[in-house]
């Protein structure tokens, strides 16, 4: 915002600081200052034993949720942008379906020794490789081709999707007790103790997706206008949409694949950030939503860890509150 | 000059515009006229690359709109669609901002700036630059969406239905304003129009279309007949001259 030039010199303190908080920078400086605090608390209380090793340990937790936030983040905002719709979020695509599918068809046909002792690097590539593949395929039959209709592949989206999702539970109602057990286990997203090798690699196709939306940033703020002025304004729609899409099944991808479901606090996240960020503008946006990601992960880590004793998994405090401020978010709207 | 040779668009079986050639935008206002469903939009949405004609060619200035890069028609051709929502709360400053989009990707410039407040200017905006578009009434809206068009600093100018749901007075203005950019801009402005007297008396062509083709092209003046306008929307209408000026009647 620029500083208007008929305004008295200095204004009393209260409105300097009102004006100071109007200031998107200053909004995600304070953010910032915050994540850093609860990344700070994670590491450094309640520590039972050796520091060090509960810093590595930790620390590899908190990279877990850097990385998932960032894809979560960044991928939903994309994605209502590019929908024009604020309360819709990537899973509708269906991918979270494909990652219980691909775990339930190992159990179903091998059991639940076999799906604990499998591989966990080819079960990660077999499951972005999945997801990634679905949705490529998908966009370019709905949108690549000559009837290009997000609306449509939304559509046939949450269509497949459902029916992915029905085949599983059917497969999962076969289960013997025990491996719907172990598999129900698996469902729940978990951040703690992910593998290194995982991590790093989930980090690298989250960092690929970023590099990709990044220089779209201010591309992404005429997108908002929706397609036809975007169109007008000279905005190649088509290619655009088609890197956006892109990046954000990878991410999406790599980071279900990396702690299990959890796109509903994307949702949760990316309207948080607009209403925090005080601008329209992906600059601001993006990275708010990444950040306001890692406080509601860290601070259901901390809940979770300090305050329920590990009584519950993070998913469960996550879509708690998810769901409660959803509602919040429906409710306000239909009071407009 | 924006050129459509033999240009088809078919929606399924259903052909909206069909085998059109017209030459336009070398006359300051040209009004594009007609019944709902004569293909008015379609051809609006053919020249501004939202869609891909069955057949034919559209040209702006001898660039074909299929393949030039869609930025440098932006530098050339700015189109208004009717029904501009935007989901995002931005101001009437944010949204004038985008038309410089073609030119400085989003990156402004001093010279950007000074087109921005050329535009919001112009329209008379300068009181509204921050309130957000949702807190606006329907008019001021429409003059902002009209100050980013104005700010993208193109040739052409191309407004379908700036008009609707507009009062007397907000319908009268816009018009007034459009003329003023043909004239002392030297914009091209082409608009689609439902209200054939506004047509008459700020565009100095007229284009009429029914079910596809155009059916009527020529001077204000020579539109404004009973025979020619009757035809063209099916109905009667009458034409009677008021203070030298052609009035179309059509009230039943």
């Amino acid at each position: 915002m620029l500083a208007d030039p008929t305004a008295p010199a200095r204004p009393p303190a209260p409105a300097r600081l009102a004006g100071a908080w109007a200031r998107p920078a200053v909004r995600l400086a304070v953010l910032a200052a915050v994540v850093l605090a609860l990344v700070g608390a994670y590491l450094f209380t309640d520590v039972p034993g050796s520091l060090s090793f509960a810093l590595e340990h930790r620390s590899r937790t908190v990279l877990a949720m850097l990385v998932v936030s960032t894809a979560v983040g960044v991928s939903t905002v994309v994605f209502h942008t590019i929908t024009q719709n604020r309360i819709l979020t990537p899973s509708i695509m269906g991918f979270d379906a494909f990652y219980v599918l691909i775990s339930t068809v190992i159990v179903f046909f091998s059991g639940s020794a076999a799906f604990l002792a499998f591989d966990e690097l080819t079960l990660w590539l077999t499951q972005v490789a999945v997801m990634v593949a679905f949705s490529v395929l998908l966009f370019t039959w709905l949108f690549g081709g000559k009837r290009r209709s997000i609306h449509l592949m939304l559509l046939v989206g949450i269509v497949l999707g459902t029916f992915f999702r029905a085949f599983t539970e059917w497969m999962q109602r076969m289960l013997d007790p025990l491996d719907f057990q172990v598999l129900s286990d698996a469902m729940f997203a978990s951040l703690t103790r992910p593998d290194e090798t995982l991590l790093a690699l989930s980090a690298v196709l989250v960092a690929v997706g970023c590099a990709a939306v990044v220089p779209l940033r201010r591309t992404l703020d005429v997108l908002t206008l929706g397609e036809p002025t975007a169109v007008g304004l000279g905005v190649d729609h088509r290619r655009v949409v088609m890197v956006l899409f892109a990046a954000v099944s990878v991410m999406i991808a790599a980071s279900t694949a990396l702690v299990g479901p959890i796109l509903f606090f994307g949702l949760i996240v990316a309207n948080l950030a607009y209403s925090y960020a005080g601008s329209f503008r992906h600059v601001w946006t993006l990275p708010t939503a990444v950040l306001l990601g890692m406080v509601c992960l860290l601070g259901g880590q901390l809940v979770l860890e300090r305050l329920l004793g590990y009584g519950g998994t993070l998913s469960t405090v996550i879509d708690f509150a998810g769901g409660l401020f959803f509602l919040y978010l429906v409710l306000r709207k239909g009071a407009r | 000059m924006i050129a459509l040779e033999h240009v088809t668009k078919r929606y399924g079986s259903t052909t909206v515009v069909d085998d059109v050639s017209l030459a336009f935008g070398e006359e300051g206002v040209t009004a594009l006229i007609g019944p709902n469903g004569a293909g008015k939009s379609t051809l609006f949405s053919l020249v501004g690359r939202l869609l891909a004609p069955d057949a034919g060619r559209v040209t702006v200035d001898g660039q074909d709109v299929a393949t030039t890069p869609s930025s440098r028609l932006a530098t050339t051709l700015a189109v208004l669609r009717q029904d501009n929502h935007v989901a995002a709360r931005l101001t009437v400053h944010d949204l004038v901002e985008f038309g410089r989009f073609p030119h400085s990707r989003g990156r402004l410039t001093v010279h950007d700036r000074e087109h921005i407040e050329r535009a919001i200017d112009y329209l008379d905006l300068g009181a509204y630059r921050d309130r957000f578009l949702d807190e606006l009434s329907g008019g001021q809206r429409q003059r902002a969406f009209i100050a980013m068009v104005l700010a993208q600093d193109t040739r052409y100018v191309l407004l379908d239905e700036p008009l609707n749901n507009l009062d007397l007075r907000h319908m009268t203005e816009i018009m007034r304003l459009i003329r003023r950019m043909a004239d002392e801009l030297g914009k091209r402005v082409v608009i689609v129009l439902h209200d054939i007297n506004f047509a008459a008396t700020y565009a100095d062509r007229i284009v009429a279309m029914r079910d596809g083709a155009v059916v009527a092209d020529a001077p204000a003046r020579e539109v404004m007949r009973p025979e020619v306008l009757g035809a063209v929307y099916d109905t009667p209408v009458d034409v009677r001259e008021i203070d030298g000026k052609p009035v179309a009647l059509y009230y039943g």
